[in-house]
């Protein structure tokens, strides 16, 4: 849009109103090529967030018409707000996305760097390490729940008879492994996909750095801090957003892994189960709305991050 | 994300376009073929489960008026996912089917009945009419009564054949929202060759007797099979947990969790037995038990791999059968008891409501109809083992010769509800309070931290009325 709507320095230099004609219309016409697009995003984005944002200051109940529906204000965000099994969600969310992002950018930073050098059946390893994440993740999370099974798991059977574990260990129902597990499923589901946008990343770096350094008598070492790194940081940074968005908003492992459980409620499960479950549609919205504001605190952060590497 | 892109050149002529394809079809091939094992394997239960269907479903009364009337009509059932339940569901849908004319497709709802109660409610509230007919719930009614049919006016009749209690419970305002389908109650599972084997004549009456009997044959038996249990039930996190939950406190004299219309269920019976049911957690139960629900718990026991177990009727069948590892070896009786109570079972059991949203009303309540008549009671007690609903039914005696726990000394127990009288349209949401707190308290938390809080947010429930 910019390219059509900027004026030239010229006319700049004369004031807003003696744009010519043709800019006018020129103008005009992006806004009017702009406008459905614009309307799709009303729809689907704005329509529901601000519905969901009324929804929050009601009593609005799930299943309609066994309670009229009326103005509460803030009733809603305080209950939400001094509700413990809220506060231990968000610990929990925050926890598991602090934990998985790390290890997937880690092993996906690698795993780029492996599958971006040159070595024979390169096609086939890239194929091979997509598999994980092409899976349906329900799948692959109800199948890693028998594996990790504690009577007939496969984990627990290798692990005995590798004489690794003493005895078959309750991965999932034991509250001192459950994060550990669900955290070790989602980082074998997802690094793949993370290392697949720094593998992006990788491939737009021209080698002519490379071999200038090898002039220059660089080492690999300084070459992966000194021109590597650098230059990955925009796709580092896309990378990191998409992952902590879809860490915090996590469901379905989780789901999957511990159904209604209370010490693993992760915030969209809290949110499923108040609404769906007790029927409070009012109340879930508002922890809607706390969710939104810390997934955007979230963005904030790393734009201002992204804008600052820019300059 | 495009593998080929790159901008130095040189990626570009390796990776071409047709690479990219194949590529991409390897990944989805793989992901499909995990996708259906896994699918497969929890469909891959043993080939004597599948017999409920061999003995022919009866036939339908009436057939060809109905069909006069209604023939070529298309309705939808959800109906049952657990044990045989789907095979039963089918067999009869398709004999409803070809004797009628009324095509019933028939989807299985998810085995938690919390989440097949989520499922229905998302339905309702959207006032869609893709559900005719649902199996609900003995504790839903209240909840889901403005969205059904008042069936009296053509099932009133019928209704009368079954027990009072139950077309009590499904009556709301004096509407008939739902007929009784099978009911349901706890009872305990025993290897009879087991406490034989270990030296004891009957089964125990208490739960510290359970326990004890429970640790001794597990020790036995674990040294040839590392995966032998004492005991198992249904721990999950979820509504079957609040109705072992009940069995334990009731039966130690513990009160109802909600009685008179006041939380009671934190009271020092109720955090003895439920503090002696945790230290049993990974001791004579797996660990694994506070993930388990009707399903795990069946195939524990059927598989030989536990002395006790905590179930429905409709286990009966599956481990009666031919082809089951412990056919003849097993037997059932009355849940033990605390010290300072009696044996109790949790009612339990499903009924069948309309849909007010349904396009086919009229064809939909035939179903009915032929679903909760004595012929099909019969029928799903015999080959599935579901307790009748019909009183007559319950009493014939081919029924209860393959339904022994229909025998006066078991069908006699105590039987005690869950407090949905008191919570109606939030009972769902009480509930989930209850499970998740007994499952903290099996995963690990003395009860004494737990029930105060459950208490106090129960209480809370019972006023939002």
């Amino acid at each position: 849009m910019s390219s059509v709507a900027t004026p030239t320095p010229a006319p700049r230099r004369r004031g807003r109103r003696s744009r010519t004609k043709l800019q006018r219309r020129q103008t005009r016409l992006a806004w009017l090529l702009l406008i459905p697009a614009l309307a799709v995003v009303a729809f689907v984005a704005i329509y529901p967030l601000a519905k969901t944002v009324y929804q929050s200051f009601t009593n609005q109940e799930f299943l309609a018409g066994i309670t009229p529906t009326k103005w509460v204000g803030l009733d809603n965000y305080s209950l939400i707000w001094h509700d413990p099994a809220w506060k231990h969600a968000v610990i929990l969310t925050l926890k598991f996305a602090v934990i998985t992002v790390s290890f997937e950018f880690v092993l996906g930073l690698i795993i780029a760097l492996v599958v971006n050098s040159k070595f024979k059946g390169r096609g086939v390893m890239r194929a091979v390490m997509l598999v994980p994440w092409a899976i349906p993740t329900v799948v692959a999370a109800q199948m890693w729940k028998w594996m990790l099974d504690d009577t007939f798991g496969v984990v627990n059977d290798l692990g005995v008879r590798a004489h690794v574990l003493s005895h078959s260990h309750a991965w999932i129902s034991d509250p001192s492994t459950s994060l550990g597990a669900v955290a070790a499923v989602d980082i074998w589901k997802t690094t793949p996909f993370v290392a697949l946008l720094l593998l992006a990343g990788l491939q737009v770096i021209p080698t002519d750095l490379y071999e200038a350094a090898d002039v220059d008598g660089a080492s690999k070492l300084q070459q992966f801090w000194r021109i590597t790194l650098p230059l990955l940081k925009p796709a580092i940074l896309v990378t990191l957003i998409f992952r902590t968005l879809d860490a915090l908003r996590v469901f379905d492992v989780f789901y999957v892994f511990f159904g209604n459980r209370l010490d693993t409620q992760t915030m969209a499960i809290y949110i499923q189960s108040t609404i769906i479950g007790d029927g409070h549609v009012g109340l879930g919205a508002a922890a809607s709305v706390f969710m939104f504001l810390i997934i955007a605190l979230f963005v904030v952060i790393y734009v201002t991050f992204m804008r600052v590497n820019e300059e | 994300m495009d593998l080929a892109e790159g901008s130095n050149g040189k990626d570009v002529g390796e990776m071409k376009h047709r690479r990219l394809l194949v590529l991409a079809g390897v990944i989805g091939a793989i992901a499909l073929i995990a996708s259906l094992s896994v699918a497969a394997a929890s469909s891959n239960r043993p080939a004597h489960v599948q017999q409920a269907a061999a003995v022919a479903a009866p036939k339908v009364p009436n057939a060809a008026a109905i069909r006069k009337k209604y023939g070529g009509q298309k309705i939808t059932f959800v109906g049952d996912s657990v044990g045989n339940g789907h095979v039963r569901d089918v067999a009869l849908a398709k004999r409803f089917t070809k004797d009628t004319g009324i095509k019933v497709s028939v989807t299985p709802h998810p085995a938690a009945s919390d989440a097949a109660y989520s499922q229905l409610a998302r339905a309702f509230s959207s006032k869609s009419s893709s559900i005719d007919v649902a199996m609900i719930d003995v504790v839903w009614p209240g909840a889901f009564a403005p969205y059904l049919v008042d069936l009296k006016p053509k099932l009133g009749k019928q209704s009368k054949l079954h027990a009072a209690g139950i077309v009590a419970n499904d009556t709301i305002n004096g509407k008939l929202v739902a007929m009784p389908w099978f009911g349901d109650y706890g009872i305990l599972y025993y290897r009879t060759d087991l406490l034989k084997k270990y030296g004891y004549k009957a089964p125990p009456k208490t739960w510290a007797d359970l326990f004890k009997m429970a640790q001794k044959i597990q020790t036995g038996e674990q040294k040839s099979n590392p995966n032998f249990a004492g005991f198992v039930f249904q721990g999950n996190s979820y509504e079957g947990l609040t109705c072992n939950a009940l069995e334990w406190i009731a039966s130690a004299g513990g009160g109802h969790m909600i009685d008179n219309g006041k939380a009671t269920i934190n009271n020092a019976k109720a955090i003895t037995i439920l503090d002696a049911m945790r230290a049993q957690v990974g001791k004579t139960t797996p660990r694994g038990v506070t993930s388990y629900q009707e399903d795990q718990t069946e195939h524990a026991f059927d598989s030989g791999d536990a002395a006790f177990a905590r179930n429905w009727p409709y286990q009966y069948g599956i481990g009666a059968t031919a082809g089951s590892k412990v056919k003849g070896k097993f037997s059932v009786t009355t849940l033990p008891h605390g010290a300072a109570g009696k044996p109790v079972g949790t009612v339990g059991g499903w009924q069948l409501a309309v849909s007010k949203y349904s396009k086919h009303k009229d064809a939909t309540i035939e179903f009915v109809r032929y679903m909760t008549s004595p012929a099909v009671e019969k029928f799903d007690a015999i080959t599935n083992s579901n307790v009748p609903t019909i009183t007559s039914v319950a009493k014939d005696p081919a029924v209860v010769k393959t339904n022994p726990y229909l025998k006066p000394a078991i069908a006699s127990v105590a039987r005690v509800t869950r407090p949905a009288k008191f919570l109606k349209t939030h009972y769902n949401e009480a509930s989930k309070v209850i499970y998740q707190g007994i499952n903290q308290i099996l995963n690990g938390t003395p009860a004494k931290n737990v029930l105060p809080g459950v208490q106090s947010k129960l209480n809370q429930i019972l006023k939002q009325k």
